[in-house]
């Protein structure tokens, strides 16, 4: 239940406030600088409006001396110019205003032309909707379909979590987000799968509990496992937040959301689902597990009440 | 049982060493030719460097897609051929895109983007247009007129988002000043290339000065006051210091909106001097080329007593036919050689009908210039003309700073999971730790096989991937745990421990596998470094995991016969 009141206040904000995107996305120019000593931001900002580019955003990146400056090129109405010259710009007067080169470093700047940004987001959004669909397809292989259904939904809401706490806090989507998010998806499929995989195997052998006391166990089971892998992981995630500086960052704060709202989909949300997809559509008397089935399904009516998340 | 721990042992022998191969060779080849280093490639963000994603610019013209994919393809050899000319080691060009018709450019080392984009951007792009002789600029004057006023109206309300804001900032440098430069030529669909003379640069600074001036408060027939009846048909003077100003009216989309259909407006290259005052000619055309570079197989420099310096050009057989055939419809009238936007010298009369070869008279001018202009022809005459529509510039001290970082990540999260694998699982955690390290040797050794790039989500990849890779492990443990509370002896133990985790370490990999292929096929540059050092890492978690775990276990048995206790 909490997961949905926090998917439905993060998706708020979704809608509300629209997501930052990176300029990989929305096309500009995003320039790096390090200044000598901190330097006034609204000075910074200044700089930026009189070098042409009033609405220029200025963050702090990461430490006090490293700022970023997003700028969308113009006169893009006059046609297509064939070199961007937004960095050159902004560059000549931040010299002008904070020194020279020893003063004031443009360290990294990137330019993406609008048509180039259309395609990348569309590229992401694809690559989401493939991921889910291939390993929807190998679960449905692998397992039988209401697994893989499980699979996905609990996958569903750890990409619903996800995007709900980047809204939330605010981070920038960019490629790399977007990368972390499909890490998120395998990573938390990969959880799911392994309590599957356990609930297989024991209703393989335990053929008199309902599916409902086989898939307590199994997750009884798996628990020391997921606590564990979980906290290596999120110790890796950890050392990436810690040390890795200001662009890993994001990266590194949706991975660690990740593996949290992973393991709690695996452990709450997947066998939830599992069950109430059951009481739905109970096993078929004519799988080859027949006797298996017949007392899973058996033992399924008469437990009609399915766990719900959160519980 | 004691075979198959032989078996095991040798394939834990075998499996480090395939993968260890390539790394000790391809160092040992390094050797020999450049100085040693890693065998890793660093990717742009790692060592600092260029990467440019260009497309072809169809704001002129278009292409079917055939021609496209061909223009395209001709476009990535002469790329190729400027980017080598840089003499910066491992560039890379190539295409890119759903339809490959973006071309990717990766030059580490460089950080100048005016530099780098002028090499790839300079065009030879040659155009041979027919110059208009109906005075259809006269008859359109007042219209342009009124649309240079209209959009002045514009400029006076939001100066800062119509002015070209290069003529607003400073001009200190001789790199920026270009640029500006550029930006006001790149209107006509050309650019100020290198070739225009350098004294045309300082008078472009002074243009910008007064253009900034004439645009803040526009003139009546701002347009006609401009430009003045040249010595032929289509030809217009406009004084050399208003050169930009009129450049910058032409970009303009209301100018372009009432500038004659089918027509466009070319500066010259050279200036002349009329009673004491310098000119630019600027040339009223076809907008449609009766020739593109495209057409061009050869083209030299020569020298000819009567015309003075020429570039000779030869042309394939079907284009010199369709050359021969435009050329004989229009003989009488004047060609206009336009090379990169500009007019080359003052066209010439067609006398006759041209075939498969021709030349382009320069008159007095040096034969280096000739040279010049006919290597440009030859091995970079574009088919279509480029833009950048992609551009990251990283500075080299920032990807130092990225990979520092990025190691003390690795080595934090390399801690920390020891400290927890050895805390939980003792002796066996041991044996994981020993596999760990093998793993990150063995993921170092597959990117450095596969010749992997190494990028700074990738470095984060392989940070996170040391905290998931003793996943597999864990569950094996988790297991032999279960099989050792059953009451059985370590040895039956470890063995059924192993067996039973295969299903899910296979089966949760796979589909991480799978994401992580999705996101190799639709990444690009840094992110797919991230899906490499993902799939890479997976993999040597499997072999160490299941391989080598399970033969320090074996070792360990055989070295302690009939253990009944298992630390894990």
């Amino acid at each position: 239940m909490t997961t949905i009141a926090f998917i439905v206040v993060g998706l708020s904000v979704l809608v509300v406030k629209h997501p930052r995107f990176s300029i990989e996305f929305t096309g500009g120019t995003t320039i790096q600088i390090q200044f000598d000593k901190a330097p006034d931001v609204a000075a910074v900002r200044s700089a930026a409006a009189d070098a042409g580019y009033p609405e220029a955003v200025v963050t702090r990146f990461g430490s006090p001396l490293d700022y970023t400056i997003s700028a969308q090129p113009h006169s893009s109405a006059n046609g297509p110019s064939r070199i961007d010259s937004t960095r050159v710009q902004i560059e000549a007067m931040l010299h002008r205003r904070f020194g020279d080169t020893t003063h004031v470093r443009v360290l990294d700047s990137q330019f993406v032309g609008s048509t180039v940004g259309d395609e990348l987001a569309s590229n992401a959004i694809k690559a989401i909707l493939i991921s889910f669909i291939v390993t929807l397809i190998y679960l449905w292989i692998r397992f039988e379909w209401r697994f893989g259904l499980a699979a996905t939904c609990a996958t569903m809401h750890d990409i619903l979590t996800t995007l709900a706490f980047i809204s939330i806090m605010r981070l920038e989507v960019s490629l790399t987000v977007v990368a972390a998010i499909l890490t998120v998806i395998g990573y938390s499929l990969n959880d799911t799968i392994i309590i599957f995989d356990r609930v297989r195997e024991n209703l393989k052998k335990q053929r008199k509990e309902s599916l409902r006391d086989v898939l307590n166990r199994s997750i009884n089971e798996t628990l020391p496992r997921s606590i564990l892998t979980h906290a290596t992981a999120f110790a890796a995630t950890l050392a990436l937040l810690i040390f890795a500086g200001a662009i890993i960052r994001p990266f590194a704060w949706v991975m660690a959301f990740g593996i949290f709202t992973g393991t709690f989909s695996s452990v709450y949300v997947a066998g939830a689902i599992l069950l109430w997809i059951e009481a739905k559509w109970p096993r078929q008397l004519s799988t080859d597990r027949r006797p298996a089935s017949r007392q899973g399904a058996a033992g399924k009516s008469s437990a009609p009440r399915v766990r719900e998340a959160g519980d | 049982m004691l075979i198959v721990a032989m078996c095991l042992v040798s394939i834990y022998f075998l499996v480090p060493r395939t993968v260890k191969i390539p790394t000790r060779g391809k160092d040992g080849v390094l050797r020999t030719d450049t100085v040693r280093r890693i065998p890793l490639r660093k990717g742009l963000d790692l060592q600092g460097g260029m990467y440019l994603e260009l497309a072809p610019d169809l704001s002129k013209q278009t292409l079917t897609p055939d021609k496209m994919t061909d223009a395209v393809k001709r476009a990535v050899e002469t790329v190729r051929n400027r980017v080598d000319a840089m003499g910066v080691s491992e560039t890379s060009v190539q295409t890119a895109g759903a339809t490959s018709d973006k071309i990717v450019v990766q030059i580490p080392g460089i950080q100048d983007p005016a530099r780098a984009a002028k090499l790839v951007e300079e065009q030879a792009f040659l155009q041979f247009l027919i110059v208009d002789k109906a005075q259809a600029l006269e008859r359109s004057l007042s219209r342009l007129d009124d649309a240079v006023k209209q959009a002045g109206a514009v400029v006076a309300a939001a100066p800062t988002t119509e002015t070209p804001a290069a003529q607003t900032t400073g001009l200190e440098n001789l790199l920026r000043q270009q640029d500006t430069g550029k930006k006001a030529d790149t209107g006509k669909g050309g650019k100020g290339g290198s070739k225009a003379a350098g004294g045309r640069k300082d008078s472009l600074a002074k243009a910008k000065d007064s253009a900034a001036a004439d645009t803040t408060k526009p003139t009546n027939g701002a347009f006609s006051s401009l430009i003045n009846q040249g010595s032929m048909p289509g030809e217009y003077f406009v004084a050399n210091d208003k050169g930009p100003l009129l450049l910058h009216y032409l970009d303009l989309a209301q100018v372009k909106a009432a500038f004659p259909p089918g027509k466009a407006m070319y500066p010259g290259r050279d200036t002349i001097q009329r009673g004491g005052i310098w000119y630019r000619p600027f040339y009223v055309v076809d907008a449609n080329p009766i020739l593109t570079g495209a057409a061009l197989t050869d083209a030299k420099p020569n020298t000819n007593p009567t015309k003075g310096t020429v570039v000779e050009f030869t042309l394939s057989n079907a284009d010199g036919r369709r050359f021969r055939v435009q050329t004989g419809k229009h003989v009488g009238d004047y060609m206009a050689i336009v090379l990169d936007g500009l007019v080359i010298g003052q066209p010439p009369v067609i006398q006759e009908a041209i075939g498969t070869s021709g030349e382009i008279t320069l008159g007095g001018r040096d034969i280096s210039v000739a040279q010049d202009l006919a290597l440009v022809l030859r091995a970079g005459a574009l088919p279509v003309p480029l833009r950048i529509v992609n551009e990251r510039t990283i500075g080299p001290s920032l990807g130092q700073d990225s990979i520092d970082k990025g190691v003390r990540a690795g080595i934090l999260a390399l801690g920390l999971v020891v400290v927890i694998m050895i805390g939980y699982y003792r002796f066996s955690g041991m044996l994981a730790v020993g596999g760990l390290a093998l793993y990150v040797l063995f993921t170092a050794a597959t990117l450095a096989g596969f010749d992997a790039v190494l990028t700074l989500p990738g470095l984060a990849g392989f940070v996170l991937s040391i905290g998931i890779a003793v996943d597999a492990n864990v569950l094996i443990f988790e297991r032999i745990r279960e099989e050792m509370d059953r009451g059985k002896t370590p040895r039956t133990s470890i063995d059924e421990g192993f067996t039973h985790a295969m299903p899910a370490i296979i089966d949760s990999n796979v589909s991480t596998i799978l994401t992580a292929a999705v996101l190799y096929q639709y990444g690009t540059g840094p992110v797919r470094g991230f899906a490499v050092t993902l799939i890479a890492g997976i993999v040597a978690s499997l072999v160490t995991s299941i391989f080598v775990v399970r033969t320090f276990y074996l070792l360990w048995l055989n070295r302690t016969r009939g253990a009944q206790t298992l630390s894990i």
